[in-house]
């Protein structure tokens, strides 16, 4: 054993440690209670993993300090853990596929988070190559003022929304004001406005890797890409653009995947025509007090959103093997 | 000025002079030599007329004109910020001259974007696309082209082939060594077949082995393919292996443009003197000039040397004498006192020892070190001179040169 083995698994168990206790205990109670049943009690579902009856239970054997009753012990919380598996069914996933309410909401959220995703890209990557682009001297300035709205609260300026977009918001004064409109225009409540919601919120995400990857493209690259035959702009499609896809996948990602489960957006600036899943989330957890259910739809967000990530994930080893 | 003897290009370099001359006469025992810069009817393929280039207020090129004539292999050498890649990267098109004039091949360039000009350029860290393979970095500027499937195929494996890159095809940049990467950028450059090639510092990136070798690889296409080749370094041992002509640069200016022999053997300053190989410089002032030799007082009381004359000096200038280590002989004894041999005495001060060369540091009685360079051919163990020895320094009237400036 070299002496620094065990320093260095120290350091390696610690975001482990972390993933385990904040993560992974987490998912694992959420499933189980999306496999309990609704129940009028607190908390509302059953059976409940009673985990000090357990303890309490097994601690009994072992009192008399004999080894085989250590096992006997094991035995005994094998055996309620068991019970409890069979007590456990899957009527609440069986649930979402009845009531269309929830396909519905899944089906809307992916096609939100998907339209936004591509119209942040689309926003977000002429900002990002103008900041790379930017002399050095102004960079640090400006990539301050992207991060700058993380310094308001994300509710505030959600809300700050409100005051924009409602029919007597500065957003029609203004229309109004200048004579283009004479009537208001309803944004606030409509699917418009948890675009431009969600669009206002996550540009950053989107910008801050594209600009990482941006600005440590090597100028030359597009000299060379001229010199031989390109103009400018199909230096930047063909040189540019492709070795950005890292930028933009990880953007992307980190765009597309909260915007999946996006809650306050809907709910603060969306109508009741918008069915996301996040709300629905809420209708059941806080409106219904439904825990099993509201854990099932949990899960099924997460299996959802594992395919991206995984398929990020794959994409993130390709880029690393491919040294960049 | 004084007008040396036009010596051949790579007069020394066997095999490249061999190569050279062959391509312009029909072989090596030709007699008409490649330069077609002592040729007045020859059309130069590039001509920089006055081409000036301000950064602000400063002058990256300052007024400068330069011909280069059609297959010819020549270097822009000069320590960084002389304005040497400003220049190249004017003919490539990502920089304009303020003022004056780029002609190639008969059309003035300005304005001409760098996409639409008949060069290419192997740039410094080779800027290979990272995302493409090997084939497909070759075949990118023909593609751009337009040309045909089938004749991009065939043009990437003939450029493969230059380079001796089979079957590395389909690996990516990051899949290459150092060296394997250069030859990539060199036959990606070629590809598309330009009227002239820029190298910028081509192999400053390889280690030393693997650079010499490139040099003469560089050359020996070069010959084959018969395009004028532009290299800039600040290499001089590169620029003297690889070019038919250097022109040294100096803040934005040509000091001066030659074949490497001559100017090794007669620089025209005492900045290409220094800057190219090892010189020793001593001052003084011209006592006499004749048609062939001059006199140079350097030393009161000590005789005056006799040197090459000078045209540009007239009695009672400031000069230096110039004279390369390698050319100055060491004695322990004064040698035999002949017409025009110059000879001083002074203390070996130090012995630089680099295995096959030992350079001597002489201490003149009057200050001045003076520098001799001796081949090791008897065992470091039975060398004779050593450090306090008095010794006497001697070299022909004709082994050094005579500066004005």
């Amino acid at each position: 054993m070299r002496g620094g083995g065990w320093g260095r698994r120290t350091l390696i168990a610690i975001p482990y440690a972390w993933l385990l206790v904040l993560f992974l205990a987490p998912f694992l109670i959420v499933l189980r209670i999306s496999l309990s049943d609704f129940a009028i009690s607190q908390p509302p579902y059953s059976p409940v993993l009673d985990l000090p009856a357990c303890f309490g239970e097994a601690d009994l054997p072992a009192a008399e300090g004999e080894a085989p009753d250590l096992l006997s012990c094991l035995g005994g919380w094998a055996d309620q853990f068991w019970g409890l598996v069979e007590e456990w069914d899957f009527d609440n996933y069986i649930w979402l596929t009845q009531d269309n309410i929830y396909w519905l909401s899944y089906i809307t959220s992916l096609e939100i988070a998907a339209v936004s995703t591509l119209l942040i890209l689309l926003i977000g990557y002429p900002i990002a190559y103008g900041m790379a682009r930017a002399p050095k001297a102004w960079q640090p300035t400006l990539l301050m003022l992207v991060i700058l709205p993380f310094w308001t609260s994300f509710l505030i300026r959600v809300y700050a929304w409100i005051s924009i977009l409602k029919t007597e918001g500065l957003l029609n004064q203004f229309l109004q004001g200048i004579g283009l409109l004479d009537e208001p225009l309803v944004i606030l409540g409509t699917n418009t406005a948890v675009y431009i919601g969600i669009v206002y919120s996550y540009l950053p995400f989107m910008v801050l890797p594209l600009y990482a990857t941006l600005v440590k493209m090597d100028e030359s690259l597009l000299e060379a890409a001229q010199d031989l035959g390109c103009t400018r702009f199909t230096a930047f499609w063909l040189v540019t653009i492709p070795l950005s896809i890292p930028g933009i996948v990880a953007g992307s990602m980190l765009v597309f995947i909260p915007a999946v489960g996006e809650f306050v957006v809907p709910d603060l600036l969306g109508g009741s025509e918008t069915l996301m899943i996040g709300r629905t989330l809420w209708t059941e957890f806080f409106g219904n007090r439904d825990w099993p259910v509201a854990s099932a739809v949990a899960i099924i967000l997460l299996l959802v959103l594992v395919v991206p990530i995984v398929l990020f994930q794959r994409h993130q080893d390709r880029a690393q093997e491919a040294g960049r | 000025m004084p007008e040396p003897p036009v010596i051949l290009a790579k007069g020394t370099g066997a095999a490249t002079a061999a190569g050279h001359a062959g391509t312009a006469s029909g072989g090596p025992g030709g007699a008409k030599v490649f330069a077609p810069w002592n040729d007045p009817d020859a059309k130069p393929l590039v001509e920089f007329r006055s081409v000036t280039k301000l950064f602000g207020e400063v002058a990256a090129v300052d007024d400068l004109s330069l011909k280069i004539y059609p297959r010819e292999f020549f270097a822009l050498l000069g320590p960084s910020g002389c304005g040497k890649t400003t220049l190249m990267r004017m003919l490539a098109g990502f920089e304009s001259p303020t003022h004056g004039e780029i002609w190639l091949d008969g059309k003035e360039l300005t304005g001409t974007p760098p996409n639409r000009r008949p060069v290419n350029m192997m740039f410094q860290a080779y800027a290979l696309f990272p995302h493409l393979s090997v084939a497909d970095n070759i075949a990118f500027g023909l593609r751009r082209d337009g040309l045909p499937k089938g004749e991009v195929a065939e043009r990437v494996e003939q450029m493969l082939a230059l380079v001796q890159l089979h079957g590395l095809a389909t690996r990516r940049p990051h899949q290459l060594s150092g060296g394997q990467r250069q030859r990539v950028a060199l036959a990606r450059s070629l590809a598309k077949r330009p009227k002239m090639l820029l190298l910028d510092e081509p192999l400053g990136a390889l280690d030393k082995k693997l650079r010499e070798q490139t040099q003469f690889e560089l050359v020996s296409i070069q010959e084959r393919l018969g395009t004028t080749f532009l290299i800039v370094t600040h290499d001089q041992d590169e620029a003297m292996t690889v070019a038919d002509r250097i022109a040294v640069m100096d803040q934005g200016r040509l000091v001066q443009v030659a074949p490497p022999a001559q100017i090794y053997e007669y620089p025209t300053s005492r900045y290409v003197a220094d800057f190219l190989g090892d010189v020793n410089l001593i001052e003084g002032r011209v006592a006499a000039m004749a048609a062939e030799n001059a006199r140079l007082t350097w030393c009161e009381g000590r005789p005056d040397f006799t040197c090459p004359a000078n045209p540009d000096l007239k009695p009672g200038d400031t000069a230096w004498f110039g004279i390369r280590p390698e050319k100055v002989a060491i004695d322990k004894d004064m040698p035999p006192d002949r017409p025009g041999q110059n000879a001083v005495e002074g203390t070996v001060w130090d012995i630089g020892y680099v295995g096959n060369l030992s350079t001597y540091h002489v201490k003149l009685d009057d200050g001045q070190m003076v520098r001799a360079q001796v081949a090791n051919r008897v065992h470091l163990a039975r060398r004779e001179i050593s450090w306090e020895d008095r010794v006497w320094l001697s070299w022909g009237k004709d082994d050094g040169v005579l500066l004005a400036r």
